[in-house]
């Protein structure tokens, strides 16, 4: 006899084993060697997952209960297997191009990848499969405890061994589940841990058989007519239950969560899926073969027990064979926890994919963050799922304190996911079903399996009866859950799977007809239903050097071929192959989207490199993230643009404002050099005559009255000048000061006329005037207006070449304004010279000789237009013309 | 000329073993669901459990080596890689 805490050894070191093994695994799978890792046998013994220590166990005490029955939930797989070229061979090309990440995800990308349906379909998977677990968990405490009633040294304590069991699986699904989020979410350690599992698992129930039909029995004809003589034979068939069951268990293989993770997430290669599809049931052949003659001969030996659930431990044990229900000890301890092992890694996928990960981006909404801390997140929201999983299957477990009922929950959780099934195959087959649909047909599935099944098997688990459940909610007495719609069901799981599913495919159906999808949606139904349309047979990506140069090539038109070459160097370094092109292994291609993310943005650098390695299509969701890149780059680019047209603007002002600068400077020259020329000239003069005065002492009077008079005029000259240049800088500057007064225009000119000296009747020129027109009032600096006037009339005096000279001044009323026109009879000045004549210091060349700086007409402009009037030269016509225009403001009194 | 009628003719085959595959699951529901409409629900009429046990193993096995015939003839004929529907080769 083996004591418990020898067996609590054994278990340690098979546990040990596993971990080994899955270590070795990844490790090979990192190197990229390990073709066993992804052959048809591994992927096939993976599938054995959905033989659970309940069916380990429980198939037995199910054949000595109910005859045949429990080959139905064998059946029903093998009708799905051997029609893979049907349907399941769609859901894995689904799975792989549209990278699947669970039976949610799945549900969710067909129907527009919506959120809610995900996230209503893992609550769902989470509620299905928390009892299963907890299923897996008594279980191993009931066969700990078989042990330790044989022996005599320990006692085991049920609650201590289900938690070590728990978390001892936790950190196991944590540590091979979670180690990276891997590009195709496969766990190469995981699988060969769990197909080492499904050896052990059949070989201990294959021994078993053996020991039972040779050991026990006489041999194969001894075996029949002791089953034909046994109380199995006297069970009744069940017919709608054989129909119903094998229907159930076809479902649920489908859509179970750590089916589907098998089935699909870590399949890594479709044409593995040719192979399970005779191999898996040949396994299942092989797992039910010795059923019914274990049950019967555990019947017929007193020794084994009353509990049929227990005759695979229990005939060994009863005969003394030690050795073999040690064995068969860890084959039921191999299926309990694979099964945990990967339906927590599935649920924890989900939770996290789901719920937690949107969750956490909607609390962190506003700072966007990079893809490198969403990894983190997600590996951190994975292992909180898993070891969340593992205790809510505990506590579960405490709650039911190991009732009988626990036993039930294996049918009522296939029923459970089986509600999937009608938006899984709707989604796949048929491009009319539609994401309200999907949810209604789920949602009211749900609903009703929970209430009809779920809820009073938990009521009855934890040991307490609701009062709802007999008399109905409200006391609707037809919506209770035992007799419902006042059904006296003889069998509730049929009655169940009817109604539920039945309520599921009518709203499914009634849904998709009378809504409209998405865009999204009906792109992504297209994509699912003609799957074979939208994408090749993928090959396997693992360590196929043409996948490396299609790699090279495409990193080389992104990257540079210096730079691309550089890190393909580096990564066949890194992995010991000198000189050769890297191997495509997960961590190479990580670090390849990175640097290619660095240039073309995350999303497009991932669905580049997938669609060289995993055989992947682009999907939908991938080409609304890479438009999105694109189209940031667009407008940085664009903003690029702009900011480059409006440099251009700004450097072609400056340019322009240079060479206004320069001109100006060549200006202030011009001036500069005018002006000392201006005031060089009398200052010689008046230099010279003052020498001569003080050198000759001998001069006479006259001579030096003269000397005198010079130096006297040239001074004078001299102060008109420097008086001019003040005037015309304090014009400029604008900050001359005007007395305006109300003044008639008549007196304006007749005090110019007066202080020209060209007094109408003696003066050198003869001037005309319109006496009746200037009798006008104006309001204005008559003084300064007179200055104006004064000096267009000497200019008259003094440039008129005519014979006999002549000034006409005449003033024009013109709406707004008056204009005075001062016109003489002289020869005019020439076309090109007119441009000039208004310039500091421009002189004409018929104007040499004659006294004047050239400053008059300058000075003259800057008073008009202070005056807000203006001075023009009129062109045309015979002799000299300007045009004094006098603003509106100016005719007060007119 | 004889070499394309010798493709047609493959195809022809491939897209019939294609068929089988398909409808293997209809096989299979005809020799598991049948009994539970023949067989009555009185075991004293019945020919016995044991009889029922060895029909459903041999009717497994057979479905067991049947698929796999078929797997491994339309992995051979590249079967699995089947062309979208509408490029599907004529049947005759």
């Amino acid at each position: 006899m083996l004591s418990f805490d020898g067996l609590v050894a054994v278990c340690v070191i098979y546990v040990a084993g596993l971990f080994g093994v899955a270590f070795l695994a990844e490790k090979r799978a990192a190197e990229g060697k390990g073709r066993w890792l992804s052959s048809p046998v591994t992927y096939t013994l993976s599938l054995s997952i959905y033989a659970t220590a309940w069916t380990f166990y429980g198939a037995v005490g199910s054949a000595a209960r109910t005859g045949l029955e429990f080959l139905t939930i064998y059946l029903g797989p093998t009708l799905v297997f051997v029609g893979w070229f049907w349907l399941l061979r769609k859901m894995v090309r689904i799975g792989r191009a549209q990278r699947i990440t669970s039976i949610a995800d799945m549900i969710s990308s067909r129907y527009g990848k919506s959120g809610g349906l995900a996230a209503l379909a893992t609550v769902l998977m989470v509620v299905g499969a928390t009892p299963y677990i907890a299923l897996q968990l008594q279980s191993v405490t009931l066969s700990f405890s078989v042990f330790a009633s044989s022996g005599a040294l320990g006692q085991p304590d049920a609650e201590s061994t289900a938690t070590w069991v728990a978390a001892g699986l936790a950190l196991f699904t944590i540590i091979f589940g979670t180690r990276s989020l891997d590009v195709n979410e496969r766990h190469p350690g995981l699988v060969s841990a769990i197909a080492l599992e499904a050896i052990v698992k059949l070989a201990a129930l294959l021994a078993v058989g053996a020991y039972a039909v040779w050991g026990v029995a006489n041999g194969p004809s001894d075996m029949l007519a002791r089953i034909a003589a046994s109380p199995l034979s006297e069970i009744e068939w069940n017919g709608a239950r054989w129909l119903g069951l094998t229907m159930l268990s076809a479902a649920a293989i489908l859509c179970l969560p750590r089916m589907f993770q098998v089935l699909v997430v870590e399949n890594a290669d479709e044409r593995h899926l040719a192979t399970a599809s005779w191999a898996f049931p040949l396994y299942l052949l092989l797992l039910s073969l010795f059923i019914v003659p274990i049950a019967v001969i555990g019947l017929d030996l007193p020794a084994a027990g009353g509990n049929p659930d227990l005759f695979v431990l229990t005939v060994p044990l009863s005969q003394g064979k030690d050795g073999l229900a040690l064995f068969v000890f860890l084959g039921g301890f191999s299926a309990a926890t694979s099964m945990v092992i990967v339906a927590a890694l599935a649920l924890s996928t989900m939770l996290s994919n789901h719920i937690i990960v949107p969750l956490w981006i909607r609390a962190t909404q506003g700072d966007r963050p990079r893809s490198g801390d969403m990894r983190r997140v997600a590996l951190t929201a994975r292992r909180l799922s898993i070891g969340a999983v593992l205790l809510l299957g505990l506590a579960y477990y405490r709650m039911s304190g190991g009732r009988d009922a626990l036993a039930d929950i294996g049918l009522i959780s296939f029923l459970g996911v089986a509600q999937v099934l009608p938006a899984l195959l709707g989604g796949i087959l048929w491009r009319g079903a539609t994401r309200v649909g999907a949810a209604l047909g789920i949602g009211a599935g749900f609903a009703v399996w929970g209430w009809l099944l779920l809820l009073p098997n938990v009521a009855e688990t934890g040991g307490v009866m609701l009062s709802i459940m007999s008399e109905g909610p409200f006391g609707i007495g037809w919506l209770n859950p035992v007799t419902p719609l006042g059904l006296q069901a003889t069998d509730p799981l049929l009655t169940a799977m009817m109604l539920s599913l039945g309520v599921n495919v009518l709203l499914f159906i009634l849904g998709s007809l009378f809504s409209f999808p998405s865009p999204l949606e009906r792109l992504q139904g297209a994509q699912f239903v003609n799957i074979y349309d939208h994408s090749n047979t993928p090959s396997v990506w693992r360590g196929s050097a043409g996948t490396a140069d299609d790699l090279l090539v495409m990193a080389q038109r992104i990257l540079g071929s210096g730079r691309a070459g550089r890190l393909f160097q580096d990564a066949a370094l890194g992995q010991g192959r000198d000189g050769d092109l890297p191997e495509p292994t997960a961590g190479f291609l990580e670090q390849l989207e990175r640097e290619l993310a660095g240039s073309v943005g995350a999303a497009t650098a991932h669905a580049m490199v997938t669609q060289i390695t995993g055989g992947a299509s682009v999907s939908v969701r991938d080409l609304l993230a890479v438009a999105d890149e694109t189209a940031q780059i667009m407008e940085y680019s664009s903003k690029l643009e702009a900011k480059s047209a409006e440099q251009a603007q700004t450097a072609a002002r400056l340019r322009d404002a240079n060479a206004k600068l320069t001109q100006l400077s060549v200006q202030k020259d011009a001036f500069l050099s005018q002006i000392s020329h201006e005031l060089r000239t009398p200052m010689t003069s008046i230099r010279s005559f003052s020498e001569i005065l003080m050198q000759d002492d001998g001069m006479d009077a006259t001579a030096r009255a003269r000397f005198s008079q010079i130096i006297h005029d040239e001074s004078l000259r001299l102060t008109r000048l420097l008086d001019d240049l003040l005037d015309l800088s304090v014009l400029e500057d604008g900050r001359v000061t005007l007395h305006e007064a109300e003044v008639e225009l008549a007196q304006i000119l007749d005090r110019a006329i007066y202080a020209a000296g060209a007094q109408e009747a003696g003066g050198k020129i003869a001037i005309r005037r319109d006496r009746g027109a200037e009798a006008v009032m104006l309001w204005t600096d008559a003084d300064r207006l007179s200055q104006v006037f004064i000096n267009l009339i000497s200019n008259a005096q003094k440039y008129c070449d005519a014979e006999t000279p002549e000034l006409m001044i005449s003033v024009h009323h013109r709406p707004g304004r008056i204009e005075v026109e001062f016109a003489d009879n002289g020869l005019g000045i020439p076309a090109l010279q007119q441009a000039l004549i208004f310039e500091k210091f421009a002189r004409l060349e018929s104007a040499q000789g004659r006294p004047g700086a050239g400053l008059g007409l300058a000075i003259s402009r800057e008073i008009m237009s202070r005056l807000g009037g203006g001075l023009t030269y009129v062109p045309g016509g015979a002799g000299t013309r300007f045009r004094v225009r006098l603003p509106a403001k100016a005719l007060r009194a007119a | 000329m004889a070499k394309r009628l010798f493709l047609e003719r493959r195809t022809y085959r491939r897209n019939r073993l294609q068929d089988a595959a398909r409808l293997m699951p209809v096989l299979g529901a005809l020799l598991i669901f049948g009994p539970a409409f023949i067989r009555g629900s009185n075991p004293a009429d019945d020919a016995g459990l044991s009889a029922w046990l060895i029909y459903f193993m041999i009717i497994w096995l057979g479905l067991i080596v049947l698929t796999a015939i078929v797997a491994r003839a339309l992995g051979s004929m590249g079967g699995t890689d089947q062309p979208p529907e509408g490029d599907r080769a004529p049947d005759a």
